[in-house]
């Protein structure tokens, strides 16, 4: 089984702390993440209409291309990727004609798609190939006290077929948590959208949302929450700036990629870098609780 | 007056296009309203998203090419993974701002974005919304 890693444009940029504490998990547990060449864009987000293949270009570029670098699967960290690639793949595969079709655009490749690469997510690796045993064998620095909300979003559960847990009730991210050490808590508003890109014309809505979503987690006893979804960190953590501004009583809670916790209990020293892409600092949060 | 529904007096070419793009049949929904009542964002709406539907059912389609609505769906999906009738209404919601894009241009205008928003919005958000809301 060739592992691939797909990241994707923000991972590079705004996420570098989810990319780069991804890597060093992984290369604890054993399996490192080695990234595909030539990877591009993969759209951010699926289309949903029929009969605008341009639209699916982008993706199936990336996975023929994985496919002729002997990849059997893309790891994606960002669910956006994760979300966009999987569905573009199953949209094209299942239409003889689609597949034709976009292949017409495949001449700068080295051969047609076949849609021989599986598109994984990272947290499903972690639960069904490392398994959350071998994970908390490598705890060092348990999350003792931490009560952490899990915020799925929408992308890594829908729509359903591609779920990568329970697409109503899942649980993986509080197992996660807890192997981890940590209280991973259920909140109502976790499977809840952020408003993802009506950050840019409807900032309102995303920053209700980020107030609603936080005082949700809140309310259920957390003290910080984690996701993998790099727009969803930007609205629920960088628009805590305007929540607060708005919402005179909101008080603000930090926000975590998941591996940047994991990193934590393996006894990663916590990168000053790291706290620059937060806008809620995490690092009081984190003193507090002795893991740096 | 008695206004009797069928697909050949209410269907029009533009409910044609609408279930072409989608691929769904909008004639399926039977106005539960589980779609508006999962749906996040309706505060922000002109109608909720069962009322689209129905406006849709009906022909009126001016009226839904018209509204705040179709802009404001974030495509979540909750609506078209809890449709009892498994209609995916967010389906129907990108046709319809996809025939908005095509006919008429989109509601974000790349031009309009300050610099200092350039710099701080990751490009997750700027390529998701150029994506959905430009023609």
């Amino acid at each position: 089984m060739k592992s691939g890693y797909f990241p994707g444009c923000t991972l590079k940029t705004n996420a570098k702390n989810f990319e780069d504490s991804a890597m060093q998990i992984m290369e604890i547990l054993g399996q490192p993440l080695e990234e595909m060449a030539n990877w591009i864009c993969c759209g951010t987000v699926f289309s949903m209409t029929t009969d605008d293949l341009m639209l699916q270009l982008s993706s199936i570029r990336n996975l023929l291309r994985a496919e002729n670098q002997g990849y059997d699967e893309l790891v994606a960290l960002c669910s956006m990727c994760y979300n966009t690639l999987k569905r573009a793949k199953e949209f094209i595969l299942n239409d003889e004609e689609n597949l034709r079709k976009v292949n017409d655009f495949m001449y700068k490749e080295e051969s047609t798609f076949k849609g021989t690469t599986d598109v994984v997510h990272l947290l499903s690796i972690l639960k069904d190939r490392i398994t959350f045993d071998e994970i908390q064998k490598k705890v060092t620095k348990p999350l003792k006290d931490l009560k952490i909300g899990a915020y799925y979003g929408c992308l890594l559960l829908r729509p359903k077929e591609l779920a990568i847990d329970d697409f109503e009730d899942p649980s993986i991210m509080e197992e996660l948590v807890d192997t981890l050490g940590g209280d991973g808590i259920v909140f109502p508003y976790r499977l809840e959208c952020c408003g993802a890109y009506q950050t840019i014309i409807e900032k309102d809505v995303t920053i209700k949302r980020t107030y609603e979503i936080i005082n949700s987690a809140r309310e259920a006893g957390c003290e910080a929450l984690i996701t993998s979804c790099p727009l969803c960190a930007f609205n629920l953590d960088q628009r805590q700036k305007e929540t607060s501004e708005e919402f005179l009583e909101f008080s603000t809670m930090p926000v975590f990629y998941f591996t940047e916790l994991m990193a934590l209990a393996f006894g990663i020293k916590w990168n000053k870098d790291w706290t620059k892409l937060h806008y809620v600092n995490p690092e009081p949060f984190l003193k507090k609780k002795g893991l740096i | 007056m008695t206004l009797k529904i069928t697909r050949e007096n209410i269907k029009n070419s533009l409910v044609d296009k609408i279930e072409d793009i989608s691929g769904q049949n909008v004639f399926d929904c039977y106005q539960c309203g589980i779609c508006s009542s999962g749906c996040p964002v309706t505060d922000y709406m002109d109608f909720p998203p069962n009322q689209v539907m129905r406006l849709v059912q009906f022909g009126c389609v001016d009226e839904i090419l018209n509204s705040k609505t179709i802009w404001i769906c974030s495509t979540c999906l909750q609506c078209s993974t809890r449709c009892p009738k498994g209609i995916e209404v967010a389906k129907v919601m990108e046709a319809l701002r996809t025939i908005n894009l095509r006919q008429r241009g989109g509601t974000l205008n790349p031009d309009d974005l300050k610099s200092k928003e350039l710099k701080d919005l990751p490009q997750i958000a700027l390529v998701s919304a150029f994506r959905k809301l430009t023609g």
